[in-house]
């Protein structure tokens, strides 16, 4: 097996709100090859994005990376000096985000934008060239006249343009990886396949890793080898991606799965999984799963908090029972 | 751009008949009569009914109201603001004369204000919680609740007559002076009326920044290797820059208030202690001719914020 | 990029109430500030009994005279005892900032609810008003007033008050469209029918704790504004002690340099019951809303 690219090692993330400290992630560990697609997988909330940022340095002013590492090509980002991270965002690690209308500076053209990273981490490169560079990027992520487009601003694009030119700003310095982030949830269904088949195209053009970050269990089956799914600020199943979607170790898993639309359902009957995402102030103890949990029914073993352990090759789940989901198929009532 | 513009001077121009309208109908309802006061009942020997029936039909005031509002609109449109009771010069002329240093002390005074006020709000909103946006917060609430010309009193005190560095009035000395001199009087007012105008903006400047730092694309310029010195000073402060440019625009006319109170401290031959002068001396003209001012600026600005808010917000097509 | 949805871990036990109460109290300057209001008010009205000196009496025997026995405060001009006329001042300057701001916030909240309500012409004509108002210096307006009709505390008073509303305005107003928007009431209610029922209703519990805030600091202007006015000479007329009127006297330079007894006192009064009252108007809004900027 090759080395991983990116190695999350136990992390965990604090952030600091008013009356006390929220732990949005607790221990999570994953491993990304290069050249992979993971996927990760999980509600809103549930701490995978937060993961992602935590090893970038990225968190927002009141969060902190509290424990764990986050190795990258073997260095531990986590506690790197800012300058040293700086070099290797943009440069090794790009990130597409969810929202391309709030993720793009309202106030400069989408090129100067896109420029300012290629100038960054390629020293002596020219203005000129960097324009010239960027029409390139531009009309490769499937932009049309991106000559002109490249002196516009963001608010000229429309969403799925916008998204397109996010990607072109990724992949600029031709990364070894790339973080999506919900790179489609912003955007109209007939936009999304476009988004993700360019994403696909250009991972396969530049030979980058790719970890995609969403809540739709159709992207990860169209898009990823590996999965990993989140639950409350922790891994609760990972597994290759059919192992996923066939055999399910986890009852969270095969909540998102019954909720997943097919087309034998019509989407009317679509049944969500009952419940709220817990307040991740006021986790409950032992498995955070259990309130919401079908294979609970009071029994003790729920009341300590499972491990992700073994549940076949290359497969962990993180239940005490996932035993008992071996063979069945499909959710559980 | 051009066409929006002139459509909001067409509108600044008949608001400005209305306001013209309101005060001069005002001014000519007030008690007090400018033309008895012109004619001093004890140094004037003779006929003094008739001499004030002579002047009052010099001065056009026999006409009845809208008439005498015609005219006036009439001569203003040309440029004559008509003639101020105490002095007799015509209005516009006295105006301009004291423009030249009202400007002087403004100017000086917005861009101290400026200068001390946008650069250490920004400092604490890039410090939120801290000690300096503490600090910040303080000094600035001083600035805005201690009173102009308190402040000025103590100026004077302190730094005219205690340390006698400083001159405690006027523009100039008697006799000149050259430029040293100029500046040595200029240090106190437009200091003072600087500071005091720093207090909102650092409020103004921190609300701007803090507004934009919890904004997405500051993350994705991160995410892009970029420093955090480019990410603050490139891509935040032109986006802070936005509201703040609006909003000291907007305000320039409040500015007049200030001059007011610090040119009558520190006798400073601006318009604003001609205003004063005016109010004291009832003389009508003047008053009308400097409200008319502010009004012209009060359009004027509110245009210009709106200008170079499409200017500086791509976003913002007029 | 997903964000946590931050609940307050005491959230749920504890009413908005007591959270904002809790809020202001945390706020160290604002409960100072709180205090030190409590004292000047309690301070103008009490004390002259104590003090037992007529602000107005005129003594010529004793004119200028610095701090001594019998004037803790020394004389002015007139003879007349600092200390009690400080004393007096501050109750008019309280009294001119409290009537003033309450006019404001009458006139901000009908016109708003108004503005809101109705919405259309009417918003856009009332905003435009409220903005002209609102770039036009007051001082300068208020100072021509004045040269009008001559200068007395009623003047003053309702002046200032005309020249306050645009800010509570401006949050009545968003607040009613915001409430009209998501609220079937307002437009079931229709035009007309019970207007004013509906805006007392519904409006005004809402727009209470801003317009508390905006109050408060409208407060601090109006003292502001009537010390610059009468410091002009164009605000309270004397022989009527207020502290504005009481530094008028300190443009003489003689008067400046050789008797600050005459104008620090008034001076140190304004400065710190407008810095009190602002205190406590920022406390107010971090405890109506801690999420807001200052």
């Amino acid at each position: 097996m090759t080395e991983p690219l990116l190695s999350i090692d136990e992390i965990v993330t604090e952030f600091r709100v008013e009356g006390g400290v929220v732990r949005a992630v607790n221990g999570v560990s994953l491993d990304v090859r290069p050249g992979e697609t993971v996927g990760v997988v999980g509600e809103s909330g549930s701490g995978k994005s937060v993961t992602m940022m935590s090893a970038l340095g990225l968190l927002p002013g009141h969060g902190r990376v509290v424990a764990g590492h986050a190795r990258f090509r073997g260095r531990d980002l986590v506690g790197l000096a800012e300058r040293e991270l700086e070099r290797i965002r943009g440069r090794e690690i790009g990130l597409v985000f969810q929202d391309p209308m709030t993720a793009f500076n309202p106030v400069m053209t989408v090129g100067e934008q896109i420029a300012e990273g290629l100038r960054r981490h390629q020293a002596g490169l020219s203005r000129r060239a960097a324009g010239a560079r960027v029409v390139e990027l531009l009309a490769e992520v499937g932009i049309p006249a991106p000559e002109r487009r490249a002196r516009q601003y963001p608010h000229e694009f429309s969403g799925g343009m916008r998204q397109r030119a996010m990607i072109a700003m990724a992949m600029a310095n031709r990364p070894a990886l790339i973080i999506a982030d919900e790179p489609t949830t912003a955007l109209d269904v007939t936009i999304q396949a476009q988004i993700l088949d360019l994403l696909g195209r250009v991972q396969q053009e530049t030979e980058a890793a790719l970890i995609m970050i969403t809540h739709d269990l159709g992207v990860i089956a169209e898009m990823t080898e590996r999965v990993v799914v989140m639950y409350a600020g922790r891994v609760v199943e990972t597994a290759d991606v059919d192992t996923v979607f066939h055999e399910a170790r986890h009852p969270y898993t095969r909540g998102l799965l019954r909720s997943l639309p097919r087309l034998d359902h019509r989407v009317a009957e679509l049944p969500a999984i009952g419940g709220q995402p817990p307040n991740p102030q006021a986790l409950p103890p032992g498995c955070s799963y259990r309130p919401r949990c079908p294979l609970n029914q009071g029994r003790d073993e729920c009341l300590t908090r499972p491990e992700l352990n073994p549940a076949g090759r290359g497969h962990r789940s993180a239940c005490h029972f996932h035993a008992e989901l071996a063979g069945l198929t499909g959710g559980v009532e | 751009m051009v066409a929006y513009v002139v459509r909001r001077l067409l509108v600044s121009a008949v608001v400005l008949v209305g306001i013209s309208m309101l005060l001069f109908t005002l001014l000519q309802l007030m008690p007090g009569d400018p033309v008895e006061m012109m004619i001093d009942p004890m140094s004037f020997s003779g006929d003094r009914a008739a001499a004030i029936a002579r002047r009052r039909e010099q001065l056009g005031l026999d006409a009845s109201l809208p008439i005498q509002y015609v005219r006036w609109a009439g001569e203003f449109l040309q440029g004559n603001l008509g003639f101020s009771y105490s002095t007799s010069r015509p209005v516009a002329e006295v105006m301009v004369e004291r423009l030249g240093p009202t400007v002087r002390l403004m100017g000086t005074a917005l861009v101290i204000g400026l200068l001390a006020g946008i650069p250490v709000g920004i400092l604490a909103a890039l410090r939120r919680n801290t000690l300096v946006d503490y600090g910040a917060a303080a000094l600035s609430l001083v600035a805005i609740s201690v009173p102009s010309f308190f402040v000025a009193l103590l100026g004077i005190y302190v730094f005219g007559l205690k340390l006698d560095w400083l001159p405690t009035g006027g523009m100039n000395s008697v006799g000149g002076g050259g430029l040293v001199d100029s500046l040595r009087h200029l240090v106190l007012p437009a200091g003072i009326l600087g500071l005091a105008l720093a207090g909102p903006y650092v409020r103004y400047a921190r609300a701007a920044m803090l507004e934009v730092l919890g904004q997405d694309f500051l993350t994705t310029a991160r995410s892009k290797g970029l420093s955090r010195r480019r990410v603050v000073g490139r891509h935040a402060l032109h986006n802070a820059l936005i509201p703040l440019v609006t909003v000291v625009a907007i305000q320039i006319p409040v500015l007049f208030a200030g001059a007011v109170v610090v040119e009558q401290v520190f006798a400073w031959p601006g318009m604003g202690r001609l205003a004063l002068e005016a109010v004291l001396a009832r003389d009508y003209p003047i008053l009308l001719g400097f409200v008319m001012a502010i009004a012209v600026l009060v359009l004027l600005c509110n245009l210009l914020a709106d200008v170079a808010y499409a200017v500086i917000d791509p976003r913002i097509r007029l | 990029m997903t964000t946590l949805d931050t609940v307050p871990a005491d959230a749920g036990s504890v009413s908005p109430g007591r959270l904002a109460l809790r809020r202001f109290r945390r706020h160290r300057l604002a409960v100072a500030g709180a205090i030190m209001l409590v004292l000047l008010t309690v301070g103008a009205i009490v004390l002259p009994f104590v003090v037992g000196a007529d602000p107005n009496a005129v003594d010529p025997s004793a004119i200028r005279r610095g701090p001594a026995d019998g004037h803790p405060l020394g004389t002015d001009s007139a003879g007349r005892d600092v200390l009690a006329r400080l004393l007096a001042g501050g109750r008019v300057s309280l009294l001119v900032g409290l009537s003033a701001a309450l006019i404001a916030t009458s006139i901000g909240l009908v016109l708003g609810a108004v503005a809101g309500y109705f919405g259309r012409s009417v918003d856009g004509a009332l905003s435009r008003l409220a903005d002209v108002v609102l770039s036009f210096p007051a001082l300068i307006i208020i100072i021509v007033v004045v040269a009008f009709v001559g200068p007395s505390l009623p003047t003053l008073i309702l002046s200032i008050g005309l020249f306050g509303w645009p800010t509570p305005y401006r949050i009545v107003r968003g607040m009613t469209l915001s409430l009209r928007e998501q609220d079937s009431i307002l437009a079931v209610g229709g035009l007309g029918a019970g207007a004013v029922r509906i805006i007392r209703k519904h409006v005004v519990p809402v727009v209470i704790a801003p317009l508390t805030v905006v109050a408060t600091l409208g407060v601090a202007q109006a003292i502001l504004l009537e010390a610059a006015l009468s410091f002009l000479g164009l605000g309270v007329p004397p022989p009527t002690a207020s502290w504005g009127n009481m530094l008028n006297e300190a443009q003489s330079l003689t008067i400046l340099e050789s008797m600050p007894w005459l104008w620090l006192p008034p001076g140190i009064a304004i400065a710190v019951t407008v810095m009190a009252v602002n205190f406590v108007g920022d406390g107010l809004r971090d405890a109506a809303d801690p999420r807001a900027v200052r």
